[in-house]
């Protein structure tokens, strides 16, 4: 592939990646205030109601959020690998590490729907199909709610996440990334973290309610 | 004031002399401030205009003293407007030191429904006695609306699912507007009324002249035993619950270890979500009232419940 | 200094004329212009609203709307104007065209991304018109639940759909604005010796990226809320309607110095330039700039006084809201005092900063009176803040964006507007804004709450002074449609720096090239450097003129 060229706002190909990276930071700071609105609601609902919470949250399916949090962190480091293979220009293990972190996001996407449908068979789903039969149900339910908007919008943001890597792998396999050029991926890489990172934060708001104390 | 000032509006209430004191004291200030800057302005595009006489300095030496300093003085200025402001508003919206009325109010799409313990009933119109502190309980049955006199200065929101309370002290006999200033639909504009402030004498002739039977905690002692409350909360009941006398105003220990107040917003509570606040050594067993109970049947619950002093029987 | 008799590129008007390579360019010059149509149109639909509203209210009784079309006429002037006009106007036009310009960019960061935010916008604007026409909304801009949640019957879901796309174009622009400030610079310029519009920019940005996705969230939430019954704002279901209240204003607070702070860039530039001497204490000035951007995101509950919030956090939200008064409050006083031993040209872009001037110091100081506590259990939800805000973000704002416009029109459009009839229309614009509003403040005091089709005959008189004023301001904001239009074709063509201004944007022809400078420029001088006892000036490259 001929030499990449820096766009024209840019002296050198290394200020246009340091440039890309800031870009991703700064909207990387965005959605850390789009997901903390949608957290401290639910601080705020947890405090309200604790009790409520707390048996609420027992119901969650603390197994299969566990493996999500593992599938998540692997998919994290074969990322971080990813970017590693473009910078020793070893272009086999960065396509194959990019479809491994592309093949982890799928089979996180497909554990989270296998327990919706867990979810909802236990009647757990707000205003469709809702069951509590351990007291005040409206705080059970707003427990929920939280739980199926900020798994959703955590899932279509790693799908986009998902879309975005297989982009990145195709045009890997066609040479694209080299030790000198390689900003997408990691740009990429660090949504991606993100992504990862805001997985351990619901994952402390749903899962440990309920159990250990908590 | 309102009489030497054209256009200020009446001042009925206590309230409103305390409010109207501190703005036209803000009021001054401010118009000093403005008269300030914008004769700088005008005097500096003056005399420094292009062209004109006035000699122009080499500009340079650091100015950071008179920054430092007029920055602080604006802090002190507005340090002092902030204390006086807070300092009312507590003495407005924190509670009385003493009640002589209690007045209950239901705000809803778009009509004021007025409630005196007597049982007297209004719409969109509240008497009141002069020179007597009236508290008042406000609840709404469908969406957010705001209780405004603006002769008295005041107002508060009226928040569904909750009871919110403030009062006032009328100082002035006469007619005066009730407003609704929270967009509640529709007819928001037409959610209007008068409140009549009244001499002691005419208040009381004014409420015998209503003609009612039932005071609002007979009305409410009546729901009590219709909705079945008694069949429970009455001493001689099998279930095994709380009893109401010398409830109001006491302090309650819950089951989750909280204590709370018994004020209307509790006992409101208790109603419509009595699994969230169950008493401590109490089973969880009572039903919920929500959806059943309007505003109003609330609110005479509410005022029988208050009558139940301890001594007398439920 | 005129442009010379070298061989230089077209400019980014003129060099390529399709609709495609309009449509599809990556130049911030041609996005900015684009903006600018799009946003031209918008003030034009919220100012048809406002019109409206204004003839209705002539008549205690309502001059000829049915209720329901008052109340979704006033809903629309709302989110049409802060969120298609105000919000956009002075960043993504002036801030677009000038940004790069000034510190010596050839382009923004991120090119595509600016574009795609100009297609963000202009569908997420034209969502909005249309629904707020088919059949409308009449939640007030302000959406308060529960009455959106559960009770109007408008289009409440489409609304919140279309402000949360546009949110993406604010937040696409302020990273483009960001990331270009902190990565673009030219050689020299150091964050102190950037102009103030710049900074004033960078700290809006700022603003619009923390706050734009907590609305995001909100706005989210109560379109779920309506659409499938969830509770998050129910009180039925165990909701709380103040949550959304805190959720709101936590970014519409925020959102008011977003409005506000790129036009307190463009009076800097403004008055700097007009008075032929440095800002008073420009250091203090742009630490005054990002104090107001911070302290203002902790001010959010002043909006609740009366909204039974505890009194401990009422009285805590009023001290802050004194506290971002002191930062407003030495930006006036600095710009008061730049007029001390200056040497001032009255052209129409100084008329609308002086303005400015006087109409945000009055209308931020009744913004103190509002946030007094006791004063704000009377007057909160009253014609007095209806009056508060405009003063600001109209007598504020649109005049600092009139006099942006008029001051860079020149490096625009490398045309000159007719000088008398801007200095007209800046006189019309102040006499008509002050007649429509003053009297507000009576009516707000005088107790007439906001968003009433109809009210007390008493009140008649100075609702009818108010609609007087605005007939006077609606001619005012068309002249310069008139006047600015007939400069593009006859206006006196302009060279380089007409104003003999001291920024970066000033060393390029008028209009810039495409990639704005033949070179990128090197920077050894602060901004301002200006000398009132002659009028010359040092560019920022360093060259004396004389």
């Amino acid at each position: 592939m001929p030499p990449v060229e820096p766009g024209v706002q840019y002296a050198d190909l290394e200020q246009q990646s340091e440039t890309a990276q800031l870009g991703m930071w700064v909207f990387i700071a965005t959605e850390v205030l789009f997901f903390g609105a949608l957290i401290a609601t639910y601080v705020l609902y947890r405090a309200s109601y604790p009790a409520q919470f707390r048996i609420a949250g027992h119901d969650s399916l603390i197994l299969l959020g566990s493996i999500n949090q593992a599938i998540l962190v692997t998919s994290s480091l074969t990322m971080v690998l990813a970017i590693r293979a473009a910078r020793l220009a070893d272009r086999r293990a960065l396509v194959r590490l990019l479809l491994a972190t592309a093949a982890l996001g799928f089979a996180f996407i497909g554990v989270k729907g296998y327990e919706y449908a867990r979810d909802a068979a236990s009647h757990s789903v707000p205003v469709i199909d809702f069951v509590f039969k351990h007291g005040y149900r409206a705080p059970a339910e707003l427990f929920w709610t939280f739980y199926f908007i900020a798994t959703g919008i955590h899932a279509v943001h790693l799908s986009i996440g998902i879309v975005l890597v297989l982009i990145l792998a195709a045009r890997a396999a066609r040479g694209a990334f080299t030790p000198l050029y390689h900003a997408p991926l990691e740009v990429v890489g660090l949504y991606w973290s993100f992504v990862d990172c805001v997985w351990f934060f619901l994952f402390a708001c749903i899962y440990p309610l309920g159990r250990a104390g908590i | 004031m309102d009489q030497w000032v054209p256009f200020w509006p009446t001042n009925a209430a206590l309230s409103a002399s305390i409010v109207d004191t501190i703005n036209i004291g803000e009021f001054a200030l401010i118009g000093l401030i403005l008269l300030f800057v914008t004769g700088m302005t005008l005097v500096f595009c003056v005399r420094y205009r292009r062209g004109s006489p006035a000699p122009r300095q080499p500009l340079g030496s650091s100015s950071w003293r008179l920054e430092i300093a007029w920055t602080a003085a604006t802090l002190a200025a507005f340090f002092v407007l902030f204390v006086f402001g807070a300092n009312a508003y507590l003495f407005l919206y924190r509670p009385p030191p003493r009640t002589d009325l209690e007045v209950y109010i239901v705000g809803k799409q778009w009509m004021w429904k007025v409630q005196h313990p007597g049982g007297q009933r209004e719409i969109d119109a509240l008497h009141v006695p002069v020179d007597r502190t009236v508290r008042v309980v406000l609840a709404s049955e469908d969406v957010i609306h705001s209780f405004f006199i603006p002769s008295f200065r005041l107002k508060h929101d009226v928040v569904p699912g909750q009871f919110e309370t403030f009062w006032f002290r009328p100082t002035r006999t006469g007619e005066y507007k009730l407003e609704c200033s929270e967009f509640c639909g529709v007819q928001h504009a037409h959610m209007i009324g008068t409140v009549t402030v009244m001499s002691a004498a005419d208040y009381a002739r004014w409420l015998s002249d209503q003609g009612v039977a039932e005071s609002l905690s007979q009305q409410g002692a009546a729901l009590f035993r219709s909705y079945g409350c008694s069949g429970c909360h009455d001493p001689h009941a099998t279930v095994h619950a709380p009893l109401l006398t010398g409830l109001y105003g006491r302090v309650v220990q819950l089951q989750d270890g909280r204590a709370v107040r018994a004020d209307e917003r509790y006992i409101r509570d208790c109603i419509l979500t009595p699994l969230n606040q169950i008493v401590a050594g109490y089973p969880p067993v009572m039903p919920s009232f929500a959806g059943q109970m309007s505003e109003e049947d609330l609110i005479r619950i509410v005022a029988y419940i208050k009558s139940l002093s301890a001594g007398s029987s439920s | 200094m005129s442009a010379t008799a070298l061989e230089l590129p077209a400019s980014y008007l003129t060099e390529e004329n399709t609709i495609g390579s309009w449509l599809l360019t990556r130049d911030h010059k041609r996005i900015a212009m684009m903006f600018f149509c799009s946003i031209t149109f918008f003030f034009f639909i919220g100012g048809i609203a406002a019109t409206l509203i204004r003839l209705h209210l002539l008549s205690p009784a309502g001059a000829f709307l049915q209720p329901e079309t008052y109340n979704r006429l006033f809903t629309m002037h709302g989110i049409v104007m802060v969120w298609f006009f105000l919000i956009p106007s002075i960043p993504a036009t002036l801030g677009n065209f000038l940004l790069p310009l000034m510190i010596g960019a050839r382009d923004l960061a991120f090119p595509r991304l600016n574009l795609f935010s100009w297609y963000l916008f202009n569908t997420s604007g034209l969502l909005a018109v249309y629904f707020l026409f088919v059949g409308g909304v009449d939640t007030g801009w302000t959406f308060y639940t529960p009455y959106s949640t559960l009770f109007s019957n408008g289009h409440v879901i489409a609304a919140a759909v279309a402000v949360f796309i546009n949110g993406f174009s604010t937040i696409a622009t302020a990273l483009n604005f960001v990331v270009t400030t902190h990565k673009l610079r030219a050689p020299g310029m150091t964050w102190f010796r950037l102009p103030l519009f710049v900074w004033a920019i960078y700290a809006t940005s700022i603003i619009m990226l923390l706050a734009t996705p907590v609305l995001a969230m909100t706005l989210a939430l109560i379109a779920l809320e309506r659409l499938m019954g969830i509770g998050v704002f129910d009180p039925q279901l165990g909701g709380d309607p103040l949550l959304f209240q805190h959720m709101f204003w936590f970014y519409s607070h925020p959102a008011v110095y977003i409005m506000v702070l790129p036009a307190m860039g463009v009076v800097s530039e403004i008055i700097t330039c007009f008075a032929r001497r440095p800002v008073f204490g420009y250091r203090g000035m742009c630490y005054a700039l990002i104090t107001i951007a911070v302290i203002g995101f902790f001010v959010w509950g002043h909006h609740m006084f009366t909204s039974g919030i505890s009194l401990l956090s009422a009285v805590v939200f009023s001290m802050m809201t004194f506290i971002v008064a002191v930062p407003s409050a030495i930006k006036v006083f600095n710009w008061t005092v730049t007029l001390h031993n200056a040497r001032i040209q009255f052209d129409a872009p100084m008329l609308y900063a002086l303005g400015f001037i006087g109409l945000f110091t009055l209308g931020g100081l009744t913004g103190l009176v509002l946030g007094t506590l006791s004063s704000d259990v009377h007057l909160q939800d009253t014609y007095f803040v209806v009056a508060h805000f405009h003063f600001i973000m109209v007598g504020g704002t649109v005049s600092a964006y009139f006099g942006g416009l008029h001051y860079w029109w020149s490096k625009i459009t490398g045309r000159h507007y007719p000088e008398i009839w801007g200095r007209f229309a800046a006189i019309l614009m102040f006499v008509g804004f002050n007649l429509t509003f003053l009297p507000q403040f009576i009516l707000g005091y005088l107790g007439m709450p906001r968003r009433y089709y109809t009210y007390s005959t008493d009140l008649q008189t100075w609702n009818v002074l108010s609609s007087a004023g605005a007939s006077i301001l609606a001619v005012a904001y068309l002249l310069p449609l008139f006047y600015l239009t007939w400069s593009l074709i006859w206006g006196r063509k302009a060279d380089d720096n007409p104003w003999h201004a001291t920024g970066l944007e000033w060393l390029t022809a008028s209009p810039p090239p495409a990639h704005n400078f033949l070179r990128t420029p090197r920077v050894t001088e602060g901004p301002y450097r200006y000398d009132p006892r002659d009028g010359s000036y040092v560019s920022q490259d360093g060259v004396f003129h004389a």
